[in-house]
């Protein structure tokens, strides 16, 4: 089969999965019971900070003079496995490149791995969105995980035994073992999305930064990928990923971040069904959830649009954090 | 025999042979690069943003390498630095520099008296007029070229295919984009005695454009780029000298068919491909 550089076989897959909820979603809400305690920055900010891999504390953002994030408080504990869920322009991969030191925030203050973001890069691996590749660049599954080792090798030094048997593992652990040899381009949407992942994992990261890992992939694919994720979570290590499928949020992840230009709620990932919080996430906009109609009017909650819910070990506290009507954005 | 012999008695086509080998394999390096960054505009901006340092270093009666290096470094690091600085599309600043360095250097030109006879040879290169010194000046500054990246193969690579992913991870992808521009710089000063400004684009594209057609994998492209570069570069000197026919321009033409070629036959987008397909 030969296909032309930068098509794929499904590239069709890779459409908007913003409101697709699958029926079985209530299914493995009882997750959430596991879930690690949350953390919460607003109520005892010292401990947390202390505690988290990830902190971030009155942060705003954005891109020339667009905003993107508005006054951003979160904390994010070592061995979290953390959804971030928002619409289109939410933040989402605004909040990620932030943390990766990508992109320096206007204001606040940012730490990851208990320093500023930036300092600690290479414990850090952080994997773009698929849009983002040059599909054609002449690079093969294995030529891409073995990069994950570049940053540690630093230049002059070359691959050694060490770096080859990370690579083999982490592609062995994301089931790409048969395809080592193939160009990236040749390789369906779900197998690009396990070649990143697998990059991610060879580097051997104390913190994994997703930009959307599980869009447009199958659900065997998603199942793997996330099978991979939680077990590094397990491991201790820290997992924040971006995504539209709030199914896949609420039965795979530990807890979710739900996040609107502010953070709108940071909790158990059961939140993300929780029809208050999906509306002023999402605004009015028809969902399905569990196999039933939600409509979800947005007029109930004018009051407190930018209101702010502090979920914290199952309780809530509803806090008026109420700014004036004319900052209301992106409706 | 005598064909490929005859020419190497004469001390000037065997110092462009040795000259016109070296920029082909510094140009298909670079130009592996070059071209999987789609940086192919750049280079012919920095090519032309040259011209002006040749003319001042005539006019101070300095080095013209020195002269060349100097104005095209400066160029390639200011298409950065305006481009950050004005928020403005990349290909806008390039056009608006590419256009306003090329006008400084004919605006110079044309103030000096009486001299005109070596505009040809600027723009369109001077192979078989090389001297000893110039091909010494070359070996070094390729040597440098090819040193650099040499270090930083993997770092460029990774910045190359994904920058967003390599600077999370601690690569200095801001620094090395500077430094990769200025490697760009002193390969198209090297490549311009050879083929001049105009044509210079072609030695540090269309050998690795070629290579990218055929290749899959990173330093297969990067090899077959250097064996085109330097069969081209061969193959063209020899056909300018037996048809008495511009140096640059034969190994450009070469160059040029071989990418053809390979469009037509490759085993991606020609003929092998639709056989492979239909199989």
């Amino acid at each position: 089969m030969t296909l032309p550089p930068g098509r794929s076989p499904d590239a069709a897959e890779t459409t908007d999965h913003a409101w697709s909820v699958r029926p079985d979603a209530h299914r493995r809400a009882d997750r959430a019971d596991r879930r690690l305690p949350t953390v919460d920055a607003g109520v005892d900010a010292g401990h947390a900070r202390a505690h988290a891999d990830v902190w971030l504390s009155d942060v705003s953002a954005g891109y020339g003079d667009r905003q993107a994030l508005e006054k951003i408080d979160v904390a994010v504990e070592a061995g979290s496995l953390l959804a971030i869920v928002g619409p289109n322009g939410a933040g989402k991969s605004t909040l990620l490149k932030v943390l990766a030191g990508l992109l320096t925030p206007w204001t606040g203050r940012v730490e990851v791995l208990g320093h500023p973001a930036g300092q600690q890069a290479r414990r850090v691996a952080y994997v773009p969105q698929a849009e983002l590749v040059d599909w054609s660049f002449p690079v093969t599954a294995w030529d891409v995980a073995m990069m994950g080792r570049y940053p540690a090798l630093g230049p002059l030094r070359r691959p050694t035994a060490v770096d080859t048997r990370a690579v083999r593992e982490a592609l062995e652990q994301v089931g790409m073992s048969a395809e080592l040899g193939t160009q990236i381009g040749r390789l369906s949407g779900g197998q690009r999305r396990r070649v990143f992942l697998a990059r991610a994992l060879a580097a051997q990261p104390d913190l994994y930064l997703l930009d959307e890992p599980v869009t447009g992939v199958d659900a065997t694919t998603q199942e793997d990928l996330m099978d991979v994720l939680e077990a590094e979570a397990r491991r201790g290590r820290t997992v924040l990923a971006t995504t539209h499928d709030l199914a896949c949020a609420a039965q795979r992840f530990h807890t979710v971040l739900a996040v609107n230009r502010t953070v709108v709620a940071h909790g158990a990932s059961s939140l993300v069904l929780d029809p208050d919080v999906l509306a002023r996430t999402y605004g009015g906009h028809l969902l399905v959830v569990g196999g039933r109609s939600v409509v979800l009017d947005d007029a109930h909650h004018h009051d407190d649009a930018h209101g702010e819910r502090h979920f914290h070990e199952g309780h809530e506290t509803r806090r008026a954090h109420r700014r004036d009507g004319a900052r209301r954005s992106g409706r | 025999m005598d064909v490929l012999l005859e020419p190497l008695g004469h001390a000037f086509f065997v110092r462009a042979l040795l000259a016109a080998v070296v920029v082909g394999t510094v140009c298909a390096v670079v130009g592996t690069y070059v071209v999987l960054k789609g940086l192919a505009f750049i280079g012919d901006a920095i090519s032309h943003a040259a011209f002006p340092g040749i003319v001042a270093a005539y006019l101070l009666r300095g080095p013209f390498l020195l002269g060349a290096a100097v104005a095209a470094v400066a160029t390639a690091l200011a298409i950065g630095w305006v481009g950050r600085r004005s928020g403005i599309r990349a290909d806008t600043v390039i056009g608006v520099l590419f256009a306003g360095t090329f006008a400084l250097g004919v605006f110079l030109f044309s103030t000096i008296e009486g001299y005109v006879a070596d505009l040809f040879s600027f723009l369109f290169g001077y192979l078989l007029a090389i001297t000893v010194e110039d091909l010494v000046g070359l070996v070094v500054l390729a040597g440098i070229v090819l040193a650099a990246v040499g270090v930083l193969w993997k770092e460029l690579l990774y910045s190359t295919f994904d920058p967003l992913g390599a600077a999370a991870s601690g690569v200095r992808v801001d620094r090395l984009e500077s430094l990769f521009l200025a490697l760009v710089a002193v390969t198209i000063v090297i490549s311009l005695q050879a083929v001049g400004i105009i044509l210079v684009v072609a030695m540090l594209v269309t050998p690795a454009a070629t290579a990218q057609l055929l290749a899959v994998r990173f330093g297969s492209m990067m090899g077959l780029a250097i064996a085109i570069g330097v069969a081209a570069s061969v193959v063209g000197l020899y056909l300018s000298y037996w048809l008495d026919a511009a140096s640059g321009a034969t190994i450009v033409l070469v160059q040029t068919a071989a990418f053809v070629a390979a469009l037509l036959i490759g085993p991606r987008t020609g003929a092998l491909a639709r056989r492979a397909t239909t199989a």
